[in-house]
């Protein structure tokens, strides 16, 4: 199965290859965490403050599920 | 405390110092501007009329030796656009040199007899009224320019564009940057048109051989500066290159997106394909491509955070600060426009002409709505401000703001609160921020009560957006702490740290208390937020505001939001208790 994978702001300096906004397509493994998802693709666990699955808050020890929109996010704010 | 009043009284134009009075002695910045408003002007008058007044502020550390990211003005009054109370802050050069001229606030009142418009040169000698003939019917650009030219030391210029003068409900108050550029606005409310019923075209601000701010506990101060600092240079939101500081607060254009809570197409989705191209990412990226511009630009000397941007055009010439998320947001997704260079000419004409961004992204949206344009006309969006320069009937229309377009264009869709519309964060995804836009004593408001820290980004705790529990009191204690913070001259950016650093907090406090000699902890931060917030409701209510006010429009409650399909659906009595205390009816 594979998930997209998204991240923006600081992080993406882990994915340079992606375009502001463009998705990685990851496969992966049933009974995948979205933290081993994150492992896999050495984001650092310290830098990933929210994640969000299918544009809904999510916690790192979800269940990746087939055709999920994953989101990694760095601290931000602003106003 | 030697801070003085001056009192401009442009009837006579005559300036008078006086002695800070004992019961506003403890205030500064919001703070103060409120608690004169409360108690010098009517609720009830025109805010254009006679007995309005525009009351500026710096904060408590605002001018002090090396507070980080302090310099924050606040205008104060009654506003044309929503009728409340009003506070705006702005950065720029303005706040650190009325603080050093050793001036707690100036207070603007009366209306010139002779009809004419003035410049008031405030030096450490007193208030020169200079005839303004030389700036009428000029953009704030050239404002600054001609007023640097002018006047020496290189001073703080505030001063109002061509809608200001107009008296139109979206004008703006410009305040320089560092490099005599304006961009940094009290933009919300409509307070550029009280200056301009005044007839004060522009305020120079020289603070050379002023006599500096006191500060009562040194000691104390360097112990609550330090604390402060070291939690803003750590937290990983505002370190150098942190989100802000990188990105500055367009970092949110693409996460507000994936949350689906970015008002798209004026209010009518969440979530707008475009983001990416607008976002702070992109920002970034053109200043790295166009080689010119930069990211990480501080809106006054000492900001240590550095959020702001200045845009390049397409020639790779530096060409407008800042485009930040709101201004992204409010002229790009809501009006379904997906160029950045179109955006950022937009911030160039809202900069120069006077308006705030939000009410203006706003404003056009509402009239594509109503068909004056299409979504995503770009070039046409861009051409209404042309009419708005000009003082066209359209532009008068659109010049003043939401709700008058709305009317002229019999648009129903109608995203304001108290005849303020709202900025960049969907109500009915992000709860608890439709909560902040309800009750806010300003009409809708984000920065009143930023629960999008932990509702969004995780800062200050988390929370879940889209469930209505607990956001009456995440609102309060949001807007609580806010108003605190809006009197300290700290930007509010500081917020997020110290939201997350216990220390930053009481360093906070600590560095107001040392100023002032008070003796405050962090512990009366949220008390005394509540209190300047029940002097702001209690104005609001003797001018006519009831509960029936504090409600997000009709709209909301029956249209679904893609792409989670939510309404509005808090209840009126959770709204209500967000005020409750001030009647005392909680207990
Ligand atoms: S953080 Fe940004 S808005 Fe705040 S004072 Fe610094 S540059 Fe200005």
């Amino acid at each position: 199965m594979e998930a997209e994978v998204r991240v923006f702001a600081t992080l993406r300096r882990y994915l340079p290859e992606l375009a502001i906004g463009e998705a990685k397509i990851v496969q992966i493994e049933p009974g995948t965490t979205l933290d081993q998802l994150r492992e896999c693709l050495d984001l650092p666990a310290e830098e990933v403050k929210v994640i969000m699955v299918n544009n809904l808050q999510a916690d790192p020890d979800d269940l990746v599920s087939d055709g999920d929109r994953v989101t990694y996010i760095p601290a931000v704010a602003g106003g | 405390m030697t801070r003085k009043l001056l009192r401009i009284n442009m009837s006579d134009l005559s300036a008078t110092y006086e002695d800070m009075p004992e019961k506003w002695a403890k205030w500064a910045g919001r703070g103060l501007t409120s608690a004169i408003t409360l108690d010098e002007i009517e609720p009830t008058c025109h805010p254009l009329g006679p007995n309005n007044k525009l009351i500026i502020a710096p904060g408590w550390v605002s001018g002090t030796p090396a507070a980080p990211s302090s310099g924050r003005t606040s205008f104060g009054g009654k506003s044309p656009l929503t009728g409340t109370i009003k506070e705006a802050n702005a950065g720029g050069l303005s706040s650190q040199k009325i603080a050093k001229l050793g001036i707690g606030a100036i207070i603007l009142e009366g209306t010139p007899k002779d009809g004419k418009w003035y410049t008031l040169h405030i030096t450490k000698d007193g208030v020169q009224f200079d005839d303004a003939s030389d700036l009428m019917g000029k953009g704030m650009y050239e404002v600054d320019d001609l007023c640097w030219q002018k006047y020496p030391n290189e001073p703080a210029v505030i001063g109002i564009g061509q809608v200001g003068e107009r008296k139109l409900s979206n004008a703006g108050i410009s305040v320089n940057d560092p490099e005599n550029k304006p961009g940094r606005y009290a933009g919300r409310g409509g307070m550029g048109a009280v200056m301009g019923a005044r007839g004060v075209k522009a305020i120079v601000i020289d603070d050379a051989g002023g006599p500096g701010v006191e500060i009562a506990d040194m000691d104390l101060f360097k112990q609550g500066r330090k604390k402060l600092t070291a939690a803003i240079m750590q937290h990983d939101l505002t370190k150098k290159d942190g989100g802000l500081n990188s990105y500055g607060t367009n970092v949110l254009m693409n996460i507000i997106n994936e949350a689906g809570g970015l008002p798209t197409r004026n209010f009518s989705a969440g979530q707008f394909e475009g983001a990416a191209l607008i976002s702070g990412e992109m920002v970034a990226e053109m200043v790295e491509k166009r080689q010119s511009g930069m990211t990480g630009h501080g809106c006054h000397p000492g900001c240590i955070i550095q959020c702001s941007n200045i845009y390049p055009n397409e020639e790779g010439e530096d060409f407008v600060s800042c485009v930040e998320y709101e201004t992204s947001w409010a002229l790009g997704a809501n009006c379904g426009i997906n160029d950045l260079d179109y955006v950022a000419k937009m911030t160039w004409e809202c900069n120069d002409i006077g308006l705030d961004t939000i009410e203006a992204g706003n404003t056009v949206a509402v009239a594509m709505d109503g068909g004056l344009l299409e979504f995503g006309d770009k070039v046409g969006a861009l051409a209404l401000f042309d009419e708005i320069r000009k003082g066209t009937p359209m532009g008068r229309i659109l010049g003043q703001g939401v709700e008058a377009t709305a009317k002229a264009f019999g648009v129903s869709r109608v995203p304001t609160v108290k005849g303020q519309s709202m900025p960049a964060y969907e109500p009915r995804a992000i709860k608890g921020i439709g909560v902040t836009y309800a009750t806010s004593t300003m009409g809708a408001d984000h920065t009143a009560g930023y629960t999008i820290a932990p509702e969004i980004a995780g800062v200050g705790g988390k929370v879940d957006p889209l469930s209505k529990e607990g956001k009456a009191d995440l609102s309060l204690t949001f807007q609580a702490a806010t108003a605190f913070i809006d009197s300290t001259g700290y930007c509010l950016f500081i917020a997020f740290p110290i939201l997350d650093i216990a220390e930053g907090w009481a360093g906070m406090a600590e560095s107001v208390a040392g100023v002032m000699g008070m003796e405050i902890t962090g512990d009366d931060v949220i008390p005394m937020g509540k209190e300047i917030l029940k002097m702001e409701r209690i104005f609001n209510e003797r001018a006519g505001f009831t509960a029936a006010d504090d409600r997000l429009p009709e709209f909301m409650r029956f249209e679904k939001l893609p792409p989670h399909n939510v309404v509005w659906d808090t209840s009126d009595e959770d709204l209500d208790l967000v005020y409750a205390w001030v009647n005392g009816t909680d207990e």
